[in-house]
């Protein structure tokens, strides 16, 4: 019951906000309500249980993702709004249908999937005994058996500073 | 239902009454003990020796002019101060300030909740915190504020990791997220986790001065550099709560460093039984004593040091302490492995 | 009321999706484009940590950590590219960037 209320608030916030990032019209206010979406979206994990990875979405996306949007929207602060340049051959009329016909789709194999769930293939990841919490879970998983895509994404997080490190220099 | 709702509201009562009312008078010491290294007596006029000056400072910036400059973005502007204010004060919520004590007949724990990932919570809230310098400053409509308010950030996010990744290190050493974990993990081995981890306290001594901006990282508000920074065009009640968040935020991190490395709630000597007299004196006492220390050194540092640069100060931050923070945690993670405890 | 099941996770997660996807083909600002794919991965995270534990397996969990971090690194080096682009061009607006030389 609690859960219940609890997952239609949240959801109906969550939504809410993600209409309000794409219809905002300044972009600060846009980066504001992705902010208070993804703070709910982290509320949501503690509902479904995942303790670790909420405060992750908090101190990652919330904290340090948008932070950088942030940033790069008040260095390009323009004069002029950016929409007022039409572009005729821009079918936005076109997108919105195309992607409510992505919802119907997904919302059609969500409603019918759930008569018969999948089966599990294959035995669950092994934990230890002892790790019955969340973040220890996560942390042994991540330390054992997917410890080479681990330390293949902290690869990738060090190429992509360098990356963003050398493209915003001012001189090449 | 009475232990899930009432219990935390009370909790929650009492100590926001209590965070504020030191707040208070922690702007009144902080100028008193300025004074006094200045060899001068500091406020004296308002009740005697000055003790109702925080009464006096706050009726004054309750009745100041409430202004809004001209073209600033009122939504934002007003959010701003409130977005910095509010992560300081629920940070409070996992900060352990004693052990369950027994009262009117019910166990009773002296924090407000345990997460079993209190360590990042903190983290989290301090890494929300940075948003409302960024609006304050922008929403200002002002070259000041502006300039003010992106050094501010940029260096609240830069020291916001050397002081992470000493987190990461005291939770090598601890073995849990859990904030009364890590102080029964002390009581535990008997000593204090500034004795284990003294690489760790430095980096999060020099990382928690720059987080609260203070001297001598506090560059990007202070009085002779960018007018008065990020919240020059903010006056009275909005003022207000910038400056409370300011001192807030020292208090949790003067509350973190003692619950992380000073033994939060135990009494010095925790394990030696021929102290036992010490134990006559309530947890919660030794935890305020350990931090008020730790706030005097804050109010100490800022009478005594000059002011960083601020390219000495991002050098320091990026160059000095996050590698410095990494090696601890490789040395921590080394010692962890060969000791095998 | 009926009990909260995984099925309402996954239309919460295409609901976040589908806006995520209007936002990149209605909206002509870069940084908008940008965020919007940002919620197309918070709504694929839903769902990854709906089944996970639907099916009591952390692996999921793992999985989204992961996906958080081809986010970041994917914002960092986008909001690279368009500050490098906005230096020379003095526009943000994703049809003005349609040409390879100026």
């Amino acid at each position: 019951m609690g859960e219940a209320i609890a997952f239609y608030t949240l959801a109906a916030l969550i939504l809410g906000f993600g209409v309000m990032v794409i219809t905002a019209r300044n972009t600060v206010h846009s980066v504001l309500f992705l902010v208070a979406n993804f703070l709910f979206v982290a509320a949501l994990y503690v509902l479904l249980g995942a303790q670790f990875l909420a405060v992750i979405q908090v101190i990652v996306y919330a904290g340090g993702i948008v932070v950088l949007y942030l940033f790069v929207v008040m260095l390009v602060n323009l004069k002029r709004p950016p929409e007022a340049h039409r572009d005729r051959r821009r079918k936005s009329g076109l997108g919105l249908a195309i992607s409510l016909v992505v919802l119907a789709e997904i919302v059609a194999i969500a409603a019918f999937a759930v008569v018969q769930p999948a089966h599990l293939t294959g035995p669950k990841a092994a934990l230890p005994p002892e790790a019955a919490n969340n973040v220890e879970q996560v942390g042994w998983l991540l330390y054992t058996q997917y410890l080479v895509p681990f330390e293949v994404a902290s690869m990738l997080l060090l190429v992509a500073m360098v990356g963003a490190i050398v493209l915003a220099r001012r001189e090449l | 239902m009475i232990d899930l709702i009432v219990l935390p509201l009370i909790k929650i009562v009492f100590v926001l009454t209590g965070v504020l009312i030191t707040v208070m008078y922690l702007v009144l010491l902080e100028r008193k003990v300025q004074a006094w290294v200045q060899a001068r007596l500091g406020p004296m006029r308002v009740g005697p020796h000055g003790v109702l000056q925080p009464v006096a400072d706050v009726v004054k910036l309750f009745i100041k002019e409430d202004l809004t400059p001209a073209r600033a973005e009122k939504w934002v502007f007003t959010l701003a101060p409130i977005i910095v204010l509010v992560p300081a004060l629920i940070a409070f919520a996992v900060i352990p300030f004693g052990p369950e004590v027994n009262l009117f007949g019910r166990p009773v724990p002296l924090y407000i909740t345990d997460l079993n990932v209190g360590l990042l919570y903190i983290v989290s809230v301090a890494a929300l915190g940075v948003y409302g310098i960024i609006l304050g400053g922008w929403s200002s409509n002002s070259k000041y504020p502006l300039l003010g308010s992106l050094r501010s950030s940029a260096q609240l996010i830069s020291y916001e990791l050397a002081v992470t990744l000493t987190f990461v290190s005291v939770i090598l050493a601890s073995g849990s997220l859990s904030m009364v974990q890590i102080v029964e993990a002390q009581r535990q081995n008997g000593v204090w986790f500034a004795f284990v981890q003294p690489v760790a306290l430095f980096i999060y001594a020099v990382g928690a001065l720059a987080e609260t901006n203070r001297n001598p990282f506090d560059l990007p508000e202070a009085e002779s550099e960018l007018v008065a920074g990020f919240h020059t065009e903010y006056s009275g009640m909005r003022f207000a709560l910038f400056f409370l968040a300011e001192y807030t935020n020292m208090i949790v991190v003067s509350a973190v460093a003692t619950t992380l490395f000073f033994g939060g709630w135990l009494r010095p000597f925790p394990n030696v039984e021929a102290l036992w007299f010490l134990g006559f004196v309530p947890a919660w006492i030794w935890f305020t004593l350990k931090t008020f220390v730790l706030l005097y050194v804050f109010l100490w540092i800022r009478a005594t040091l000059p002011r960083y640069r601020y390219d000495q100060l991002m050098a320091l931050g990026w160059k000095w302490l996050i590698p410095l923070a990494i090696a601890n945690i490789v040395v921590t993670a080394a010692v962890k492995v060969v000791l095998g405890s | 009321m009926t009990p909260i099941t995984p099925a309402h996770y996954v239309v919460l997660s295409a609901a976040l999706f589908t806006i995520g996807v209007i936002g990149v083909m209605v909206r002509r600002n870069v940084i908008v484009i940008l965020m919007s794919i940002e919620l197309i991965l918070n709504a694929v995270n839903i769902n990854l940590i709906a089944f996970s534990r639907q099916l009591g397996d952390a692996v999921g969990q793992v999985f989204a950590i992961f996906v958080i971090c081809v986010a970041a690194a994917e914002a960092a080096v986008g909001l690279g590219i368009l500050l490098a682009f906005y230096r020379n061009k003095e526009t943000v607006n994703i049809d003005e960037m349609s040409l390879m030389r100026w």
